[in-house]
């Protein structure tokens, strides 16, 4: 039999087997490929640390508040993992998210148009700044650093105009609106249907994967590995899903920002737009050489960027039943910038997952629901926010060097 | 057609005719009234000096830059290639001296950049197959397809440059210093496939600095100086001819024989 296509040549090992697949992780790790390892574990020092301060951290409700509260901003850093993709920042996003918030209360509330509509609106409205972003960069060289530093200000200031004199609107208790921002939880039974979904996914996907793949006279992996990765993953699911369930359950909100998530992730590595991002943000110009339409992506990523911010700040407004000038102020912007970078989401450009934007979300929003735990002041949140964040970018500058002198990109 | 400058073997249809492409970045005029032809199945190679315009002529020729004045014309049909996919689309496929791989990207996504199969849902499996058989055909020695390219050396970054310009099947390939990086059986193996290529009946542009390597392959041997034409020559002609040509000593019996040829080439060139 000839060898396999992708197995012909000696110099390379392969993993085979258990053994085989952690240490090709190793070796991965060593030379600075670290993925979502750093935040793994620095999620599991931080929940240690603050369930030894206070037990009640980690009790169920505890944690489907923080899930609540994570949406709201990681729906926005999900738009961040798409800029930083590129290599680009985007900073208005959390002046952005208060024009959404704004825009909701009053077009939705003030004049009484339908809530969709008003929902869309903000969309919409996102996806157009997102363009003139994309398009003073495309056009004119403007460093989206700067174009998005003066959206910042443009943005707050629409915010505030539209407010206008009373500075803050509530929206209705016991419309559908809030009760998705505070209250609506997942049936007990959905929540576990979903949670074995993921699982079954893997095993159908990858057994035709592999069929496919040994027809096609590849190497394929091995129907056991398969099997163990999708039963660890039902069970840890399963395992989350009922931890959530001891309290009030897990929210409708979480379970919509878990879906964008997915969705942007099957978008980044299964789709040609996803691989022409990640092929612009790792060298723009040998992309536009290959025919991709580089300022299309651009357009898109912005646009998607702000798009998202806007509906996280849809969401806030539900959370917070108000639409208030302080919506998007304060730590917003950081915090969806700093959730992509500690997820894994390099600065530098062409690498990154949409999971970065879950993960990163879970450890700022952890820090922050610790602290308030612990009846400490925004002030020194702050400032370990900031510690966590530097350490992340050492983090993926260290790795990025390894990388480089480890011959990975 | 007694012309010492035809190519020894009959030509193919005329693919590509350039007719005074001009090129200037500010003040610099990095082209100037460039005329070049290029038939079905040969092989023409481009010398000259560093700063001679080669490279700047390979890249309006892929669409990355824009000629200032002049007329392209692919297959009888004037063209303008606004962008290298226009290029592209047109058959015209370059592999660049900087190669133009992204190096935070494995193989098969290098040599299906832009060309993904499946759009909405990629097809990995039939694209490392594709690949495979892309870079068996260049006899390649590629350890693994799904390594990023950062992890290859330059031999190998040139043979995926070459396998990802062969994927569309194109009419021209343009190749910017194929053998600058290559060791001496990897050279081999480029100028093999040089020829394989040109059988298959592709026209071939060849840039190179290594007069071995062009007169290996080629079948007529085109000289810029400074922007210009500065003769054409076949690949019999003597060293001291093309150094002459191509380093423009003015007042010698080389350059003297370069401008006759120039002249009596005319049209042809």
């Amino acid at each position: 039999m000839s060898p396999q296509l992708d197995r012909a040549d000696a110099r390379v090992t392969h993993a085979a087997g258990f053994s085989g697949t952690v240490k090709a992780f190793m070796d991965r790790v060593k030379s600075g490929d670290l993925g979502s390892l750093p935040v793994v574990v620095g999620l599991a020092i931080i929940w240690t640390v603050f369930t030894a301060l206070n037990p009640i951290f980690l009790s169920p409700n505890n944690l489907v508040n923080l899930l609540f509260d994570c949406s709201t901003t990681g729906v926005i850093a999900l738009g961040i993992v798409c800029v930083l993709m590129l290599g680009e920042i985007d900073l208005s996003v959390g002046s952005m998210s208060g024009v959404g918030s704004a825009l909701v209360g009053v077009v939705w509330v003030n004049q009484g148009i339908p809530l969709p509509v008003a929902i869309g609106t903000a969309i919409a409205l996102g996806a157009l700044i997102g363009a003139i972003y994309a398009t003073l960069r495309n056009r004119l060289g403007m460093p989206s650093f700067v174009s998005t530093l003066s959206g910042l200000l443009a943005l707050l200031g629409l915010q505030l105009y539209m407010l206008g004199s009373t500075g803050s609107i509530n929206l209705p208790y016991g419309s559908k609106m809030v009760e998705f921002g505070q209250l609506m939880i997942l049936p007990a039974w959905l929540s576990y249907s979903l949670a074995v979904i993921p699982g079954i996914v893997m095993l159908v996907v990858g057994r035709s994967t592999n069929a496919r793949r040994r027809a096609a006279n590849l190497s394929a992996g091995s129907a056991s590995g398969l099997v163990l990765k999708a039963v660890a993953t039902t069970v840890v699911l399963l395992g989350i899903v009922f931890y959530l369930t001891l309290g009030r359950g897990v929210p409708w909100m979480f379970a919509l920002f878990v879906a964008l998530v997915l969705l942007m992730n099957y978008a980044l590595t299964r789709t040609q737009w996803g691989r022409s991002m990640k092929a612009v943000g790792g060298n723009a110009e040998a992309a536009r050489r290959a025919g991709i339409n580089v300022r299309a992506i651009y357009i898109s990523a912005f646009a998607l960027c702000s798009s998202l911010a806007a509906l996280g700040g849809v969401l806030s407004a539900a959370r917070l039943a108000s639409s208030s000038q302080q919506a998007g102020t304060g730590d917003v912007n950081l915090n969806a910038i700093a959730a992509a970078v500690i997820g894994g989401t390099s600065l530098f450009g062409g690498r990154g997952t949409a999971f970065s934007a879950l993960l990163g979300i879970i450890v700022i929003q952890s820090i922050a629901n610790g602290l308030t735990l612990l009846n400490l002041s925004s002030s020194l949140r702050y400032m370990i926010t900031g510690a966590v964040l530097a350490i992340a970018v050492i983090v993926d500058s260290l790795a990025r060097q390894s990388r480089a002198s480890h011959g990975r990109a | 057609m007694s012309d010492p400058l035809q190519s020894r073997k009959p030509r193919g249809e005329l693919l590509l005719s350039l007719r005074g492409i001009s090129k200037n970045f500010g003040a610099v005029s990095a082209l100037t009234d460039i005329d070049l032809d290029i038939h079905a199945g040969e092989v023409v190679a481009l010398v000259g000096d560093n700063g001679a315009g080669k490279s700047t002529l390979v890249k309006v020729l892929a669409g990355v830059h824009q000629a200032s004045s002049g007329i392209i014309e692919f297959q009888g049909k004037p063209v303008t290639m606004a962008s290298p996919a226009a290029a592209l689309q047109l058959g015209i496929a370059t592999v660049f001296q900087d190669l133009a791989l992204c190096e935070n990207l494995d193989v098969v996504a290098n040599i299906f950049l832009g060309q993904e199969l499946n759009p909405l849902r990629l097809d990995e499996v039939a694209m490392e197959v594709r690949a495979w058989t892309l870079l068996n055909e260049l006899a390649a020695r590629i350890p693994s397809v799904r390594e990023p390219i950062a992890s290859l050396s330059g031999g190998q970054r040139q043979t995926v440059a070459i396998a990802r310009s062969l994927l569309l099947n194109p009419k021209i390939i343009m190749l910017d210093e194929p053998t600058a990086a290559l060791g001496v059986a990897q050279t081999a193996e480029v100028l093999n496939l040089v020829e394989r290529v040109r059988d298959k009946g592709l026209g071939v542009i060849m840039i190179s600095h290594n007069m071995e390597d062009v007169r290996a392959v080629a079948d007529r041997i085109v000289v810029l100086r400074l922007g210009r034409n500065n003769g054409v020559f076949t690949p019999d002609a003597s060293n001291q001819e093309l150094v002459g040509a191509i380093t423009g000593a003015t007042d010698n019996a080389v350059s003297r024989r370069a401008d006759r040829l120039r002249e009596a080439a005319g049209e042809q060139i």
